[in-house]
């Protein structure tokens, strides 16, 4: 069976289970695609997607045509066919934290469009020189591809980008507020991308950018012994060119010396000497056990993971959530920490305020993230969840269930642990749960002092409210019962008491971790 | 004789202007020192009220309190006193007076100060008296009237229209309520020797009718219930002016004893005011020696009437053997009588035997 035939068979692991689901799949993989390409060259994403009615079918799901252009890499020309066109096996050697949720692209998406409408996808690209335009199908059985056409077109304006155009059957309408969700948590995201979005009914939806920067590329990292698992460790093998085992360990794994690769061989009974290529299949089991255990390792190498920051996920969250300065927003990117070998990061966020209850029923909404991918199904099964609502006493920070609350918690790793097959949702990992505990904790102590200082606040304007309705009625009765003719000055007094006010203000905005102006 | 006693409310009333308007000018003065205005007073918290034995009422502590306009919790009442001090010296000034439910709806409109309800606008009254040290009939702000009095006793009023004008308090036969102009007026003179006073409207009159004032050459006063401050005070008066002894005559169960001992030693709510309590006083009945001499009628007593009882008998006013006496005469009958009770024996067998008897007795 042949990797396209696979995921033909299979299909519904990648999301595409039901009419609705796959709109929000294919929509997905493509954005993904898009945004990817555009990142890898720096460059700052314009993104276009258009989803268009054809025919509606029986059944509720009817034909769409989608589009996405994006101003990324652009493809060249020779490889348009086999990106698009072919399932490859995974092939990577090297880690680092990438979006695609299945590394598929968007092939297991014109896979579907394929066999739901037997219709070709258009691909147009272009890396800077002339425009490639490809009209083209997927020959599942013998997994390549099948060009219908092939244009060259001159690029005058020296475009640069990809261009996907392709049919599939698909529900919009029940998935639409999920596919708005979506996007809006993808702008949250990616706040240095301006996203455009056209629905069926001709609608117009604009994510615009909200600042210039971008966060660091991941770079690549070799594994670390911790996370190796006995197919990997035999494909390095297979592909090294190394003659002996401690060269081996140093050449192939991070966070392995002179010194711990010698430990580490005498501790799994291997010769240092030994020929990688002659290890017998119960030698790799044995290494590969033998590492998960052994503890002189240094620290898997956090560099291959690309957090927002602190910077850019508040931007995000005040460009999309329409924040203005009176309410409360807190951001906390943790310091790497690692799980089985994997390395990863925690960044959450907390925001209150009335902004917040203007837009979301009143409580507590999640917002979650792994590798910047939001995760919109099956929440109350997610380890955030889990945290939100189990280990945070949200008492403690003079939260009650009627105070609007927004979380977001992004996990970047090389490895999101997640629970099934789906990857909706990740697993309560103890190491990634305590390391989500503690971020949410650290914003929402800064969330209790702001709300105990906005509580201050509205009570001193309380007070206030309240000298200035009596002092002046004092002043007129204690005027006539003096016989006097003009009332004493109260000016002097409420302006004594009114002192208290702007202190208070003051004081929240002298809050060191609540930054003011992002942009 | 006739142009004393005139001159003499004119000056009180001239006094009491003053002190409202002194008022003023100490809160104008502050607010213009850039103070928060405040009054100091004495405290009415019932840990400062305390009995003299010596004075034989209640009085106030030492301890003061301050009524701050810096004080969110304070700024409202204090506001309502200031207002009440003017409304009580346009009240002083105009020669008019005002019932503390007039009191209370005068401020409704008044945005701010308006009352929640006339307990409220009471106790202002109340604090401002506690301020100034004066009662409220001096500011001209009385309860609604429901006492009365009858009796050889002419009496010369003070207020606009009457001033100088007398009257004798038999002229009219149900009696003369006790009302602004009786409780401000000068006593001129009586023929009695001894004043009666009665908690019951039906056997205030049934002694107008039976001619008690005459039989026992006395004036009759009609408490209605718990006697109204002002009635206290011109029982005390008639007491202190021309040494007449008052007998006291109220239903016989613990809370017609507590109207006697109320007019005897005064009340904790009027803990700030002297020259209310008549200490000489002496409650006549009914007792409970006398349910059983006269074998009255009687019904039995409540748990609530016990529970009361028990309350009296360790109140430091009820120390005096009679007291002590009756009170444990009562719980151990269980039982309790009205004044009506002598209707058994004929409408003026009160009057014919047991008054003439009890007052012997005394």
């Amino acid at each position: 069976m042949s990797p396209s035939d696979f995921f033909y068979r299979n299909r519904e692991i990648a999301g595409f289970s039901n009419p609705s689901r796959a709109i929000y799949a294919a929509v997905r993989e493509l954005l993904e695609n898009s945004l990817d390409a555009c990142e890898a060259q720096k460059a700052l994403p314009e993104i276009f997607l258009r989803i268009t009615e054809v025919t509606a079918s029986e059944s509720g799901s009817s034909i769409y045509i989608m589009r996405i252009s994006d101003n990324g890499t652009g493809l060249p020309p020779e490889e348009i066919p086999n990106c698009f066109g072919k399932v490859f096996y995974g092939s990577k050697y090297t880690l680092k934290q990438a979006r695609g949720t299945f590394g598929l692209g968007g092939t297991i998406t014109i896979l579907y469009g394929q066999i739901t409408t037997h219709k070709p996808v258009t691909i147009t690209s272009s890396t800077g020189g002339e425009i490639h335009e490809y009209e083209m199908m997927i020959d599942i059985q013998n997994n390549r591809p099948m060009i219908l056409r092939h244009r060259v077109m001159e690029n005058k304006k020296k475009w640069r980008g990809t261009v996907v155009e392709l049919q599939m059957e698909g529900d919009y309408s029940r998935i639409k507020s999920r596919l708005l969700d979506y996007l809006k948590e993808t702008a949250i995201v990616n706040p240095y991308a301006d996203l455009t979005f056209v629905d069926p009914a001709g609608r117009l939806y604009r994510y615009e950018r909200g600042t210039e920067k971008m966060p660091p590329l991941p770079q690549a990292v070799k594994p670390h012994p911790h996370g190796i698992d006995v197919e990997n460790f035999r494909r390095l093998v297979s592909i090294t060119k190394e003659k002996g085992m401690k060269a081996f360990m140093m050449e192939h794994f991070q966070g392995v010396g002179q010194k711990t690769a010698d430990n580490f061989l005498k501790a799994a009974g291997i010769s240092r000497r030994a020929k990688p290529k002659s290890l017998k299949p119960e030698d790799i089991v044995t290494l590969v056990r033998t590492a998960r255990q052994f503890s002189d390792f240094k620290r898997p190498d956090p560099s291959c993971l690309s957090p927002i920051g602190e910077e850019l996920l508040e931007t995000g969250i005040r460009k999309e959530l329409n924040l203005t300065e009176s309410d409360f927003l807190k951001v906390v990117t943790r310091k790497p920490s690692t799980y089985l070998g994997f390395p990863f990061i925690v960044e959450a966020a907390v925001a209150t305020g009335s902004s917040i209850s203007k837009q979301y029923k009143s409580g507590t909404t999640i917002i979650r993230y792994a590798n910047r991918i939001p995760l919109l199904f099956d929440e109350s099964s997610g380890v955030v969840w889990k945290v939100v609502n189990k280990n945070i006493n949200w008492s403690t920070y003079k939260v009650y269930s009627d105070t609007p609350l927004v979380i977001v918690v992004h996990v970047c790793s090389t490895k999101i642990p997640y629970k099934t097959v789906g990857k909706e949702y990740m697993a309560d990992q103890p190491e990634v749960e305590k390391e989500i505990t503690n971020a949410i904790r650290t914003a929402a102590r800064t969330l209790r002092v702001y709300i105990s200082r906005s509580q201050r606040a509205a009570r001193e304007r309380r007070r206030l409210n309240i000298f200035e309705k009596f002092l002046p009625k004092i002043a007129e009765f204690s005027t006539k019962l003096s016989d006097k003719e003009d009332p004493p000055d109260i000016a002097p007094l409420l302006s004594a008491v009114s002192t208290a006010i702007p202190d208070v203000e003051e004081k929240i905005k002298e809050v060191p971790t609540i930054v003011g102006d992002a942009a | 004789m006739s142009e004393t006693p005139h001159k003499e409310s004119e000056k009180q009333r001239e006094i009491t202007e003053a002190s409202l308007k002194q008022l003023g000018n100490l809160i104008y003065e502050q607010i213009q020192n850039r103070e928060f205005p405040w009054v100091m007073m004495q405290s009415r918290s019932t840990d400062n009220i305390i009995y003299d034995s010596e004075l034989r009422q209640y009085i106030l502590g030492s301890r003061t309190i301050r009524r701050h306009a810096r004080n969110i919790r304070h700024i409202r009442p204090f506001t309502q006193m200031v207002w009440t001090a003017w409304f009580a010296r346009e009240l002083v000034s105009m020669r008019k007076t005002s019932t503390l439910r007039e009191v209370y709806y005068s401020a409704r409109g008044q945005r701010d100060i308006e009352f929640s309800g006339q307990p409220e606008s009471d106790n202002i009254i109340t604090d401002l008296e506690v301020a100034l040290n004066r009662p409220r009939e001096d500011f001209g702000i009385f309860p609604e009237e429901r006492s009365a009095i009858f009796g050889d006793l002419t009496i010369e009023y003070t207020v606009p229209g009457y001033e100088g004008r007398r009257m004798n308090l038999t002229d009219h036969p149900d009696g003369v309520m006790v009302g602004p102009a009786v409780t401000s007026s000068e006593f001129v003179e009586t023929s009695a020797d001894k004043v009666l006073v009665i908690e019951k409207g039906a056997m205030f009159n049934r002694l107008i009718e039976e001619k008690a004032h005459e039989r026992f050459n006395s004036i009759l006063v009609h408490t209605a219930g718990q006697s109204p401050r002002s009635t206290r005070k011109i029982i005390r008066r008639l007491n202190q002016q021309w040494g007449l002894p008052i007998y006291i005559f109220t239903d016989g169960d613990p809370w017609g004893i507590h109207i006697a001992m109320v007019i005897i030693s005064g009340s904790a709510n009027a803990a700030h005011l002297r020259d209310l309590a008549t200490p000489e006083a002496k409650w006549i009945g009914v007792w409970g020696t006398d349910i059983v001499d006269y074998k009255l009628p009687t019904e039995n007593l409540t748990e609530n009437d016990s529970k009361r009882l028990g309350e009296l008998k360790t109140d430091p006013r009820y120390t005096d053997e009679i007291w002590q006496r009756e009170i444990d005469v009562f719980m151990k009958i269980g039982k309790k009588a009205e004044l009506e009770a002598f209707s058994r024996y004929g409408l003026t067998y009160i009057v014919d035997e047991y008054l003439p008897a009890k007052l012997e007795s005394v």
